[in-house]
C-alpha cells in the first residue's frame, strides 16, 4: 500500500476496486471505430443517436401516482405545466397485483404507493383533460401491463386518438420481478405468453408503443452491482427475444421496440460506463448473436431513475445533491429518458414541491451545465474507456454463468439471481457498518440532534372508502350481460393461444375491472410461489 | 437451563402487498450471524399467517418490515391477532419507511422500537438482545 494514500483500497458503492491512475496500457488494443464508433452507429458505444441532445433533450419524465385517480390527474397536469415532457404512471400495490381496492387483501394499501386503478373509469379520469397524442406516457406495470395497455387504447378511443399516434412504454418484465422486484403474479409460462400477445398486437396495431421495458433498476434497487445490474437485465433482454422468436415473429419485428430502463447510482464514472457498455453488449447481441438486420433493432434504448436506495433520512436536503450527480451521470451516460428523484422520497412519497426541485435539477443540467452540448464527452478517457471494457467483460462471464443454470428461468428457479443480489445487499450493509463506505450524515458527518424539519406528503385517508365506492358503483351500472360475456371470451380465448389482447379490450371496454381480468388468469394459471433466500 | 441456553428465535417478516423486501433480508442475515435462530417469512403474508408462524415457531422476537405504507393497518392487526391467541410475551420490532408521526401509534399498539432508513444493523441486535423476555 502505498503510505501517502488514504486508505488501503479504494472501492465505490458496487465495491470495484479502482486503482490512482489510468494510463494507455490499460485500454490496451483499443479501437475507435471498433469499439465506439459514431454516435448513431453500431455498436452504439457514443450513444443511439448521431445528435444526441443537440438534437432534442433527453424526456423528463417523473414517475408520478398516489391516491385517487383525480389526485395523480392533478399531478400530471403541475408537471406538464412545469416543463417536464413526458408522464410516468406509479401504481398502488393491489393495482400492481391485479386485485381491485375493495379486495380484503387491498385494506390499507388502496393509493399508497400509487395511484389506485380499478377499471376503465379510473383511467378516463387519470387522463382526462390530457390528449393522448401530445404526451408519452410510461406505466410501470406488469403482470397487469397487457390490461393498463388495454385501458390506455380505451381512453384514446374516447379521445378520437388514433392508435398509431399513441406513444409510451409498460414496462412488462416479469423476469425482473421474479429476480428482484417481486410483484408477480402468475408462473413464467403464461406470463412470457401475455408478454409476447403484447409484443405482436402493438407491433401492427400500436407502433410507437414500447412493448416491454427490461428493467435494471429494480435488481439494482434489491441490492445489486452495477455490473450485476447489467448483466441480469441484458439476460432478460435475450430470453423475451428468444421468447419472441420462438412465437413466430421476426426478430426485426419486434426488437425496435424493444426499451430498458437502468438505475444510475453514487460512483460516477461506473455509471457512465455502464450505459456505455449496455449499449454496446446488445448491439454485439443483437446484431451477431440473433441475426438482426434492421439498426433500429441494434440501439439499446434507456430510460434512467437515478437511485431510490442511495437517498438518507437523515439531512433529506443533500439528497438533492445525490441526485444532481445521478442525474448528470445519466446524461453523460446518454439515456433517452430520465427521472429524478425527490429528496422527501426516504421518508414518503414526495410533495409538489420536492418534485419540483427534482425536475428543475434536470432542467438546470439541460439548460446550464454545458453537459448537453457534447455527445459522449468522456470518450477516449482512459478510465471510462477502461471501465467500459470491464463491464462488458465481466457482463459476458455473468451470461456464461447463466447459460451452464440452464438459462434465465432455470436461474430464477434455482434462486441465482437472488441469492447473488441479496449477498451483495448484505455486503455493501456490512461495508456501511465498518465504515468502508461512508454516507454522508448516516456514518459520516452525521448530526446527533437533528430534527425533520421537511413536510411531507400526506395522504388522505378517505382515498380507499372512495375508491371502493367508484369501483362499486361501476359494476352496479355496467352493462352486467356484456361484461360477464367478454370475461367469458377471455377465459376461453385464455385457454388457447390466440392473441390475447384484443379479449383484453373487450373487457376494458366493458368496464371489467382489473381484478375480474386478472382474477380469471389467477384461477386458470395458479400463482407463482418463491422460496425466499437471504 | 436448558431452555434459557438455547438460541434466540425471530420471525422476520413481510406483511401484506409489500413487496420491497431487500432490508427484510439483510436484517434476517444480521440476525443470523448474531447466532439468532431465523425464520424468514418471505413476502406476500397475511397476518393470520404471520401470527400463525410466530405461535408455530415459537419465536421471542417479531421483526416486521414495512415499505408500502400499510404499517398502521396491519402490524395493530397482527398484534391483536397475537393477543386474541393469548401471546403477549414477544418483542414486536418494526422497522422501513415509517414516518415519524405514525411511530406513537404503532408504540401504543405494542411495537416496541420502530428502525428507520439507515438504522444500524448492531443497534437493531443489540435491542433485541436486551429486550427479549426470556421464558
Amino acid at each position: 500500500m502505498p503510505n501517502d494514500e488514504r486508505k488501503a483500497r479504494f472501492a465505490g458503492v458496487s465495491d470495484r476496486e479502482v486503482r490512482r491512475i489510468y494510463r494507455p496500457e490499460d485500454i490496451q488494443g483499443f479501437s475507435y471505430d471498433r469499439d465506439l464508433g459514431e454516435p448513431g452507429e453500431y455498436p452504439y458505444t457514443r450513444g443511439v443517436q448521431k445528435t444526441m441532445y443537440r438534437g432534442k433533450f433527453w424526456t423528463m419524465r417523473q414517475f408520478a401516482g398516489f391516491g385517487t385517480a383525480e389526485q395523480t390527474n392533478q399531478r400530471f397536469k403541475y408537471l406538464l405545466a412545469q416543463g417536464q415532457t413526458g408522464l410516468s404512471t406509479a401504481f398502488d400495490m393491489p393495482t400492481l397485483l391485479g386485485y381491485d381496492s375493495d379486495h380484503p387483501y387491498a385494506n390499507g394499501e388502496v393509493g399508497k404507493l400509487g395511484v389506485a386503478i380499478d377499471s376503465l373509469k379510473d383511467f378516463e379520469i387519470l387522463f382526462d383533460g390530457i390528449p393522448l397524442d401530445q404526451v408519452s406516457t410510461s406505466m410501470t406495470i406488469n403482470p397487469p401491463a397487457a390490461i393498463a395497455l388495454a385501458m390506455y387504447l380505451a381512453v384514446a378511443e374516447q379521445q378520437g386518438v388514433a392508435w398509431d399516434k399513441v406513444a409510451g412504454t409498460i414496462q412488462n418484465d416479469i423476469l425482473k420481478d421474479y429476480i428482484a422486484q417481486k410483484t408477480y403474479i402468475y408462473p413464467p409460462t403464461p406470463s412470457l405468453r401475455v408478454i409476447t400477445d403484447v409484443m405482436a398486437f402493438t407491433a401492427s396495431h400500436v407502433p410507437k408503443w414500447n412493448t416491454i421495458s427490461i428493467s435494471g433498476y429494480h435488481i439494482r434497487e434489491a441490492g445489486a452491482t452495477a455490473v450485476q445490474e447489467l448483466a441480469f437485465t441484458l439476460a432478460d433482454g435475450m430470453q423475451y427475444v428468444e421468447a419472441a422468436v420462438a412465437a413466430g415473429m421476426d426478430v426485426d419485428e419486434f426488437a425496435p421496440r424493444l426499451s430498458f430502463f437502468f438505475d444510475v447510482h453514487n460512483d460516477f464514472f461506473e455509471e457512465i460506463a455502464k450505459f456505455r457498455a449496455a449499449r454496446r453488449i446488445w448491439a454485439k447481441l443483437m446484431r451477431e448473436k440473433y441475426g438482426a438486420k434492421n439498426p433500429r433493432s441494434w440501439m439499446l434504448r434507456t430510460h434512467a431513475q437515478t437511485a431510490g436506495v442511495s437517498l438518507t433520512a437523515q439531512q433529506p436536503k443533500n439528497n438533492i445533491v445525490r441526485t444532481t450527480l445521478q442525474a448528470l451521470a445519466a446524461v453523460l451516460g446518454g439515456t433517452q429518458s430520465l427521472h429524478t428523484n425527490s429528496f422527501d422520497e426516504a421518508l414518503a412519497l414526495p410533495t409538489e414541491d420536492a418534485v419540483t426541485v427534482a425536475l428543475r435539477t434536470q432542467q438546470i443540467i439541460a439548460e446550464e451545465s454545458g453537459a448537453a452540448s457534447v455527445v459522449d464527452p468522456l470518450a477516449g478517457s482512459y478510465y471510462v474507456e477502461h471501465l467500459t471494457n470491464k463491464l462488458e467483460e465481466e457482463t459476458f462471464a455473468y451470461f456464461d454463468r447463466i447459460a451452464a443454470q440452464g438459462g434465465v428461468v432455470k436461474a430464477i428457479e434455482k434462486n441465482f439471481f437472488q441469492q447473488e443480489i441479496a449477498d451483495s445487499a448484505y455486503r455493501f450493509q456490512k461495508r456501511m457498518m465498518n465504515g468502508d463506505y461512508r454516507v454522508v450524515g448516516v456514518n459520516a458527518y452525521a448530526d446527533p440532534n437533528e430534527k425533520l424539519d421537511t413536510r411531507l406528503l400526506k395522504l388522505d385517508p378517505e382515498v380507499q372508502r372512495r375508491q371502493i365506492e367508484r369501483t362499486r358503483q361501476v359494476r352496479a351500472t355496467r352493462d352486467a350481460k356484456r361484461a360477464a360475456d367478454a370475461l367469458f371470451e377471455l377465459r376461453r380465448a385464455s385457454g388457447t393461444s390466440e392473441n390475447l389482447m384484443p379479449y383484453i379490450l373487450d373487457c376494458v371496454r366493458a368496464y371489467c375491472t382489473e381484478g375480474e381480468i386478472s382474477g380469471v388468469w389467477r384461477e386458470l394459471w395458479g400463482e407463482y410461489r418463491e422460496e425466499s433466500v437471504y | 437451563m436448558q431452555k434459557l441456553e438455547r438460541k434466540m428465535r425471530v420471525l422476520v417478516a413481510k406483511l401484506g402487498l409489500d413487496a420491497h423486501d431487500r432490508g427484510a433480508k439483510v436484517v434476517a442475515r444480521a440476525y443470523r450471524d448474531a447466532g439468532f435462530e431465523v425464520i424468514y417469512t418471505g413476502i406476500y403474508q397475511r397476518p393470520e399467517q404471520v401470527a400463525e408462524a410466530v405461535i408455530q415457531e415459537d419465536v421471542d422476537v417479531v421483526a416486521i418490515s414495512s415499505l408500502a405504507g400499510a404499517h398502521l393497518t396491519l402490524i395493530p392487526q397482527l398484534i391483536g391477532l397475537l393477543a386474541d391467541q393469548g401471546v403477549d410475551d414477544v418483542l414486536v420490532l418494526a422497522g422501513g419507511v415509517i414516518p415519524e408521526d405514525d411511530v406513537a401509534a404503532l408504540r401504543a399498539a405494542g411495537v416496541a422500537e420502530v428502525f428507520g432508513p439507515g438504522s444500524d444493523l448492531d443497534e437493531i441486535i443489540r435491542f433485541t438482545t436486551e429486550h427479549v423476555q426470556r421464558a
